[in-house]
């Protein structure tokens, strides 16, 4: 499969360096939704990679996604890509229609006895755009059912996450939808987790190429900045952080294709991720500056993502308290076994 | 099987379509783009995305099943092997000094396991080899003895040696019973290895060696040492003029002082050599070039489990104290040091992979080396705040000994071996930034 990602990576390069400009980002956050930059990722298939072919997708694993992921983190690209994808995965996984259109993911919300759906949907990315919200609902014959939510008729509260991408307040009551289950053993909390780890990747590869780049160009006390000891050293410190978090999401993305249940690694990635994120929004705006803090310089589309997405589906802290609370458990004798068996 | 590297730009073109491509996907070489295909932006400098760094190679890789078989026999072997040896003891792993363990590994195979049989190895793969490692350190094993020569004095020789001295020398490492030291550091020259001033002098049939070497691991308990020495002096070129020699270390001339360190320990050394004779057969590759060889080796001394995993038993350890006192606040910082942890050894396993493939990872290796002296130093400092027990020596329980050895020999981690600022130095220039 080699080739394959080769080519789907080839394919969204070319398309987010045309469609997913500076401006294009920064029309988003006036509200401008990027029109061609959507319509272009979605005749191409690839907001529906992931869905079986049968249901109009690519049959698409999470390691063919993380290619998507890694290249919608790096540019910023403000449109509901991550979203649409895996939410046409959970419909297809559920033998559900995937819709034509943006889909985004629905938490906080209860299937009542009667097949409709209750509750408040906090944080629902691009919310106003979407035309289906898709839930997983764990149900006494112990399986996730995914439901699929026509969102026309749902109350929308208007709200902005620190990108200012909209992550919108749903009000659901009685509200007819379709569900069905599922084989997946995790919870949207764990594939939210795993989704937005794979953008962070992204998100952290673009302020390390960004923040060499800058270094080397930056000339004061008549020498680049990146001539520096002292910044050549913070360079290095955000270099091993991308290096581990794009080794994470690799990882756990490849055993979420593999396995029924990454639990796990995307407890780990999220967890590991989050730190990774705070080390390195840190030192790429050190090394940029004042400049860096300009809303003019493209630095923070990509920071201030990181900023929200470390926060969303569990932050790492509360992941870590899961794996921990496992380990200890488990005893520290399993510990090795447990490690070295994923 | 190595897997893709997943969001970085392809690096080929030149692609076989051994794969049918979905039905319902447009990929960019094959359907037109419905928005045109080539970049129509000017490139910007403050949103330079395309020009993707592919410095690190971290993909996933899979340790085939050999391997895992491998892990199993393994596994088995120590927990009968390592009964008897205390925590604390075990806390040393490859610090640990047991000649007797070194042959009953060697007897088992699992000494020089990449080597050809030709010269006593066992022809695995290194991967095969990278399991058997990481659970040596991870039970604790006491492998101090033929470290370095498994890790890199056989490599070396297998590389630049010549074919006398490799008869000569790695049947019996590989036995576990001839064990080496690594003479680079020097009074006057540790990160700035090419300072290096113990003189080799040319002489009738060989050379005469001045001069000493310093923290020079295990000299006393070592047979060989792969000695860095210097046989050309241009003070406009420190790195020229160097040259690898393979010293018998029961030569006349060498004197060989233990020192001992902060922990009390003594397995660091000074190596002086007065008037030594080194013969001309002892020599390593080629006369001068010394630096390129040292350089090559720094990719096994640096690349392997042992920098992340060297305090694994003090993480258990913590665990188990947590367990035994029921405390629940440390939940979020053991599954922190867990995610460190494991996402280190996917880091590491990877590295084993570009060694399998016959790569040279030696910017990987720097930066898994810091990120594991970083989160090994972190561990003594967490367990100390988590579990409000003091370090002790030589009494007190297990957790509070292998606290007290660990505590104090951490503060070398990022030291040993290429200090944090070399490293980081290392991946600055990997970075373009030198």
């Amino acid at each position: 499969m080699n080739e394959f990602r080769n080519l789907l990576g080839e394919t969204i390069e070319r398309l987010l360096a045309d469609h997913a400009t500076k401006e294009t980002v920064q029309g988003a956050e006036e509200g401008t939704w990027p029109e061609a930059l959507w319509s272009a990722l979605e005749e191409n298939g690839l907001s529906r990679l992931m869905a079986s072919e049968a249901q109009g997708g690519a049959g698409g694993t999470w390691g063919d996604a993380l290619v998507l992921l890694r290249a919608q983190g790096r540019y910023a690209a403000p449109v509901p890509l991550a979203e649409t994808m895996v939410a046409a995965w959970l419909l297809s996984e559920a033998g559900l229609d995937v819709p034509d259109g943006p889909l985004t993911l629905l938490t906080g919300v209860t299937l009542k006895s009667d097949g409709t759906l209750s509750g408040t949907a906090p944080h629902v990315p691009w919310g106003r755009k979407a035309v289906v919200g898709v839930a997983m609902v764990e149900k006494a014959d112990g399986k996730f059912h995914v439901v699929s939510a026509p969102l026309a008729g749902a109350k929308i509260d208007e709200e902005e996450n620190l990108a200012r991408e909209p992550r919108d307040t749903m009000t659901f009551k009685g509200h007819a939808v379709t569900s069905a289950p599922c084989d997946l053993t995790q919870g949207l909390e764990t594939w939210g987790a795993l989704m937005r780890s794979g953008l962070m990747a992204g998100g952290l590869d673009y302020l390390l190429t960004q923040s060499v780049e800058y270094a080397n160009d930056r000339k004061q006390f008549g020498r680049p900045i990146g001539k520096f000891q002292a910044v050549q050293q913070q360079l290095a410190v955000l270099a091993t952080q991308a290096a581990a978090a794009g080794a994470i999401a690799a990882h756990a993305c490849e055993r979420a294709g593999e396995t029924d249940d990454p639990g796990f690694e995307v407890a780990v990635a999220k967890t590991r991720i989050d730190e990774a994120v705070n080390l390195s929004t840190s030192i790429s705006h050190q090394v940029h500056g004042a400049i860096g803090f300009t809303y003019e310089h493209g630095l923070h589309l990509v920071t201030r993502r990181l900023w929200s997405w470390r926060a969303e589906y569990g932050s790492g802290r509360s992941w870590a308290a899961r794996l921990g609370r496992q380990a200890i458990e488990r005893g520290a004798d399993a510990l090795w076994a447990d490690v070295t068996a994923r | 099987m190595r897997g893709e590297g997943s969001g970085q730009r392809p690096t080929s073109r030149n692609v076989d379509h051994g794969f049918r491509v979905p039905k319902n996907l447009r990929l960019a070489p094959f359907g037109p783009m419905p928005q045109g295909a080539a970049s129509k932006n000017e490139p910007d400098s403050r949103w330079e995305t395309p020009n993707l760094m592919q410095t690190f190679r971290f993909d996933p890789c899979r340790l085939p099943p050999e391997a895992e078989a491998l892990r199993g026999e393994v596994r088995a072997f120590l927990s009968d092997a390592l009964t008897d040896i205390p925590p604390v003891v075990r806390a040393q792993t490859w610090s640990g000094y047991d000649p007797e363990f070194s042959k009953k590994l060697g007897a088992k195979g699992w000494i020089g396991m990449t080597w050809p049989k030709k010269y006593g190895g066992h022809e695995r793969s290194a991967l095969e080899r990278y399991v058997m490692l990481e659970e040596m350190l991870a039970a604790g094993a006491p492998v101090g003895a033929h470290w370095i020569g498994d890790r890199q004095s056989g490599q070396l020789l297998l590389r630049f040696g010549t074919e006398e001295q490799r008869q000569m020398i790695l049947p019996k490492a590989a036995k576990g019973e001839l064990l080496f030291c690594i003479g680079m550091s020097e009074p006057d020259s540790g990160s700035d290895l090419a300072a290096t001033r113990t003189k080799a002098e040319k002489t009738d049939g060989g050379w005469i060696v001045n001069g000493t070497k310093l923290w020079t691991s295990n000299a006393h308990n070592a047979h060989y040492m792969i000695a860095l020495f210097r046989t050309n002096f241009d003070p406009d070129n420190k790195h020229a003029g160097l040259t690898q020699f393979l010293v018998d270390l029961t030569t006349p001339g060498i004197t060989i002082r233990p020192i001992k360190d902060l922990t009390g320990n003594a397995h660091f050394n000074e190596v002086v050599f007065a008037d030594v004779f080194v013969p001309d057969n002892m020599m390593v590759g080629e006369e001068g070039n010394g630096w390129a060889q040292v350089t090559a080796e720094l990719a096994y001394e640096r690349s392997g489990p042992e920098r992340y995993l060297s305090s694994f038993l003090l993480l258990t350890e913590l665990i188990r104290e947590l367990a035994r006192t029921g405390d629940t606040s440390a939940d979020a910082e053991i599954g922190r040091l867990v995610a460190h942890l494991v996402t280190l050894r996917q880091m590491s396993v990877s590295i084993a992979g570009l060694l399998e493939a016959g790569e040279n990872p030696i910017q990987e290796a720097s930066v898994v080396k810091d990120l594991g002296a970083l989160y090994e130093q972190e561990l003594p400092v967490k367990a100390h705040e988590l579990a409000g027990v003091e370090p002790m020596l030589g009494t007190g329980s297990d957790y509070a000994q292998v606290l007290g050895f660990l505590t104090q020999a951490s503060v070398s981690f990022s030291l040993r071996g290429g200090t944090r600022e070399i490293l980081r130095g290392i991946i600055a220039r990997g970075l373009g930034l030198r």
